[in-house]
């Protein structure tokens, strides 16, 4: 303990970084149960239906407008889901692999969790960097990781010892790594342009206006990082891995309680995880070029700008798992040859062509 | 039938018309439902379906525009209940002073409602027009015991049935005469 003590004290670096840990998930983990709500709500909207509306909290209820919008709003559904499965029992299938099937859960979660580690998500607040680690391979760790998150899904359908999960597993795995090699490539371009694979340098390079936002200098590889995050994240035209018409439930079939919400909770980090990748390779991620909020702020720069570009930030984040949301209840899935065939036969190629087209442009550029 | 299968254009073929199509439904929707009222979910236990004429709900007991039961337990409806949900206890010998002309009344009336059919069997058998399938059809307990319901229940359920008639009123009044009558 007093070892742990002079850590903290003597070493700022390690404090702050723990602190901005802890800062980051307790930021993170209610916008997971959140967006579940936006999605159950918007999908209601949607279909013409309420939402959830009935869960009051006893002293804030009885507050006189508040209380009763909040309840209409499921302002506190997330409290109810959430010990709705620590109270469930958790409930383990006798042919299951044990081993597997309690590992499966954690590895789905973790890599969602670990991708959060590079994104800046704020310029500087006081003296302090706003990224858990400035690295200077940002996307590629990002890939890295991104890509362990299958092994949750595939482990899930092994361990389960049935066919349905087991199907979807194999789909998963096969799904991702396809989608996998297009999202590679619809980001070279943007490190062609930058020139840097740091993620705060991307950012810095999108600070000079909307023009210069990497979207409207790439709209191509938007698009397939886009399509590519819907499939990596298993949402709606691309959800086979789930796919609960025809695998019931798919790899999550055999799962009950708190291991099917850590599954859950993964979707929905990893939802969060992409659209803060997109927010920062395309959309330019804390700066906003309006009110002289794109530029970065010295060392001891005021802490209300620091603090408007979290809020930015974390604005469009927001605004992208809107997109994400909207998406699900507005498509059909794709049958498995069409996913296929979108990702190898016009992503990959359509992704190569971009690379090209943007190395040709540069170098006319470089020679002029 | 054979069904001609079109080729897509190019532009159908990149999903775009698919997207916008799927934009403008959902978005329509959208409004719809948080603009232009287009909800159509009923919040059940505060709003509630408004029943049909005719529709067959819980069988309740009425009493008549005297306040009096107007059953006079002569157990048909018992007798024709399919599930045996019905359970008469007649009056006996006892007589009651209170009840007037009216020879008898059901010392004890339970309806078990969990067996309750719902057919309508009582409500056409009786020959008093005592027992009416009402239009309550959400009948919930917390226990078996509490869905039998008794006469007090069920007469306070089913309310007054303004008849016509007037059967026993009438018979009053022919007694009286019988009792006026001095033959000549």
């Amino acid at each position: 303990m007093q070892a742990l003590l002079d850590i903290l004290t003597n070493h700022r670096e390690v404090a702050m970084s723990l602190a901005k840990i802890v800062a980051v998930l307790a930021v993170l983990l209610p916008m997971v149960a959140y967006s579940v709500l936006a999605e159950r709500k918007l999908s209601a909207l949607i279909q013409n239906r309420v939402g959830p509306n009935r869960v009051a909290l006893p002293l804030i209820g009885g507050i006189p407008i508040l209380g009763p919008f909040l309840t209409r709003l499921g302002f506190w559904q997330p409290l109810a889901d959430g010990l709705k499965s620590f109270l469930k029992e958790d409930f383990t299938p006798a042919h299951v692999r044990k081993a597997y099937f309690w590992l499966a859960p954690a590895l789905a979660l973790v890599p969602a969790f670990m991708t959060m580690a590079v994104i800046p998500f704020g310029s500087f607040l006081g003296r302090e960097r706003m990224v858990l680690a400035d690295l200077n391979v940002g996307i590629l760790y990002t890939f890295g990781i991104v890509s362990l998150g299958v092994y949750g899904i595939v482990l899930a359908g092994y361990a389960a010892n049935s066919k349905y999960p087991f199907l979807g597993g194999i789909r998963s795995s096969a799904q991702l790594i396809s989608y996998e090699i297009a999202m590679g490539m619809s980001v070279v371009p943007v490190f062609m342009l930058v020139g840097d694979l740091n993620l705060s340098k991307v950012i810095a390079y999108q600070s000079d206006g909307l023009t210069s936002w990497l979207v409207f200098k790439q709209p191509v590889a938007f698009v397939i990082f886009m399509v590519a995050a819907f499939a990596e994240t298993n949402r709606l035209p691309f959800d086979l891995p789930e796919s609960e018409t025809e695998l019931v439930g798919g790899y999550h079939t055999e799962y009950s309680s708190m291991k099917f919400a850590l599954f859950f909770m993964g979707e929905y980090s990893n939802m969060i995880a992409s659209s803060a990748m997109m927010v920062t390779l395309f959309l330019g991620g804390w700066t906003l070029p309006f009110f002289g909020l794109n530029a970065t702020p010295n060392e001891d720069g005021a802490i209300w700008m620091g603090l408007a570009h979290i809020g930015i930030f974390l604005a469009k984040v927001m605004c992208l798992l809107v997109v994400f949301i909207w998406v699900r209840w507005m498509l059909p899935r794709f049958r498995y040859d069409q996913l296929m065939d979108l990702g190898w036969r016009r992503f990959i190629p359509l992704g190569l062509a971009n690379i090209v087209v943007t190395a040709v442009i540069l170098f006319l550029q470089a020679k002029q | 039938m054979i069904i001609k299968r079109t080729e897509l254009s190019w532009l159908e073929r990149m999903y775009f018309p698919t997207l916008w199509s799927g934009l403008r439904v959902t978005a329509r929707h959208f409004y719809d439902t948080l603009f232009r009222g287009g909800r159509v979910t009923m919040e059940y236990p505060e709003q509630r379906w408004t029943v049909p004429e005719g529709y067959r709900g819980a069988p309740y007991l009425v009493k008549d525009a005297e306040d009096r039961t107007k059953c006079v337990s002569c157990q048909l409806c018992e007798f024709v209940c399919p599930p045996k949900a019905i359970k008469i206890t007649p009056p006996g010998p006892a007589v009651d002073p209170t009840t007037g002309n009216v020879e008898k009344r059901p010392r004890e009336f339970e309806i078990n409602m969990l067996r309750c059919i719902f057919c309508g069997f009582c409500q056409e058998v009786c020959p008093e027009e005592a027992i009416f399938l009402m239009k309550d059809y959400s009948l919930t307990g917390l226990s078996r015991k509490e869905m039998i319901y008794d006469k007090e229940k069920l007469l306070s359920l089913g309310g007054v049935h303004n008849d016509q008639i007037r059967k026993w009123k009438k018979k009053e009044a022919e007694a009286a005469s019988q009792e006026a009558f001095k033959p000549e």
